[in-house]
């Protein structure tokens, strides 16, 4: 630990390295879970893990890799572009998902969602009672 | 030990990438085959910033946030417009 060695420069270096090892090992967690979990939504838990986690272990190394100051707003933009669009197509994929029924209802701890559709179906066959088309559903 | 770290890196990515494409392959439906995109696409993201910064450019930073927007609205856009087309539909 002298300090010819053991400098600054190399505990970057190191940090880094280990920031891109184990960004990249998100990648490969998510195709294992992509490949292994039985249905769409446990999928959904697999498949975001590089696109936030990863992606701000990546840039992070980057960051410390250019060793600069000004590139870090420009990374932060970057990544929360990522954090604001991840979310909405997450949303939609999984709503596709529960409206098409792509799910194992025996799987799910909870479905707050039933008691919600059951009292809309319920309120619908009141008010309206015109043929609903599967395409109108949404 | 940056030679050491992009001959990992390269290696998981490659695996990874061919997990999400095996899973784009034999997809059931095609919401699995979305998220598999999704998820090759955040891969390829995590290969341009690592080139990034094994290389110290930022060249691949506007093609980045491109292909994060392209994932966004395709994905989206197919799942605004998914249809159950199964024989069999489960029942609630």
């Amino acid at each position: 630990m002298n300090p010819e060695t053991f400098t600054v420069d190399t505990v970057i270096d190191a940090v880094s390295a280990v920031f891109l090892v184990v960004g990249s090992l998100m990648s490969l967690a998510a195709a294992v879970g992509l490949l292994r979990f039985p249905d769409l939504m446990t999928r959904m838990h697999a498949a975001t893990k590089p696109q936030v986690l990863g992606l701000f272990l990546l840039l992070a190394a980057l960051g410390l890799q250019m060793r600069t100051w000004w590139v870090w707003p420009v990374l932060v933009v970057a990544w929360i572009f990522q954090l604001l669009t991840v979310p909405v197509s997450a949303h939609m994929v999984g709503r596709a998902g529960y409206r098409t029924k792509h799910l194992h209802p025996e799987l799910l701890s909870t479905d707050e969602l039933e008691a919600v559709v059951q009292q809309a179906a319920g309120t619908r066959g009141f008010t309206d009672d015109d043929g609903d088309q599967p395409a109108g559903r949404r | 030990m940056m030679d050491l770290v992009l001959t990992i890196t390269a290696v998981v990515l490659s695996l990874a990438a061919g997990g999400a494409i095996i899973r784009i392959a034999r997809g059931p439906s095609l919401l699995d085959r979305v998220l598999a995109a999704d998820v090759l696409l955040a891969i390829v993201g995590a290969a341009l910033c690592i080139d990034m910064a094994v290389n110290r450019h930022l060249n691949n930073l506007m093609l980045l946030v491109a292909v994060s927007l392209i994932g966004f609205v395709g994905s989206v856009t197919v799942a605004r417009f998914v249809a159950d087309r199964r024989e069999q539909p489960r029942e609630s």
